[in-house]
């Protein structure tokens, strides 16, 4: 979503996205007129009249389970947005009996919050196992 | 479902409706505030409802958020087309 005209967002499609994503996008390119969505989330830069780089994943209740707001110049890591998703899919499927740790990576452990686990995660999730 | 619509010069009503774009700025701790800014949403809370026109597979729609309820959703802002994202 942009402060730009869907018509815009076509063009960008048709004469550039389309020769980077085969078909497309495939996904709604969204148009905000006037940045009245933006102000409602929060991410509508009123000075430069554009949305900046706000980024929410909302699940399937409509709750918002996390955002990030950047800057212009530097760009997002879609990587770890679908870490994110992953892992908050997993916690949900849990019923919140299951946690990701940092550094979680579908295949390596949950933790199982609990009376249990104070003062014992250290012996079932070591610190190399937040890096790759 | 998005409501495909054939556009002309005509522009799709969008939601939420038109802030008061006319507001003077307001100076908060040094840095200039507009009408049209506002603090962020909450994790853990409803994400605002909108409608909003959209470009999608060859066709124009407009697409509300409630239409997404029951699936995981993505919403990326980014500040202008031919930038990255």
């Amino acid at each position: 979503m942009s402060t730009d005209s869907m018509f815009a967002h076509k063009m960008w499609n048709d004469h550039e996205l389309s020769k980077m994503v085969g078909g497309g996008v495939p996904f709604p390119m969204l148009s905000d007129p006037g940045g009245r969505i933006g102000t409602l989330y929060g991410v509508y830069d009123g000075d430069a009249g554009v949305d900046t780089r706000g980024r929410f994943i909302i699940d399937p209740d409509g709750v918002v389970q996390g955002f990030e707001v950047l800057t212009p110049p530097v760009g997002r890591n879609v990587a770890e947005t679908l870490r994110q998703v992953q892992a908050f899919q997993l916690v949900r499927e849990s019923k919140g009996t299951q946690a990701t740790p940092s550094g979680w990576r579908p295949g390596k452990p949950t933790l199982k919050p609990g009376p249990d686990l104070v003062g014992k995660v250290w012996e079932v999730w070591k610190t190399d196992m937040a890096f790759d | 479902m998005p409501k495909e619509f054939k556009p002309g010069c005509e522009r799709p009503a969008t939601k939420p409706e038109k802030t008061d774009a006319t507001a003077q700025p307001e100076t908060v701790r040094g840095e200039t505030r507009h009408a049209t800014e506002a603090p962020m949403v909450k994790i853990g809370k409803k994400a605002p409802e909108f409608t909003a026109p959209a470009f999608h597979q060859g066709r124009f729609a407009t697409f509300d958020l409630a239409e997404f309820s029951g699936k995981w959703v993505l919403l990326c802002f980014y500040p202008g087309d031919f930038t990255f994202v």
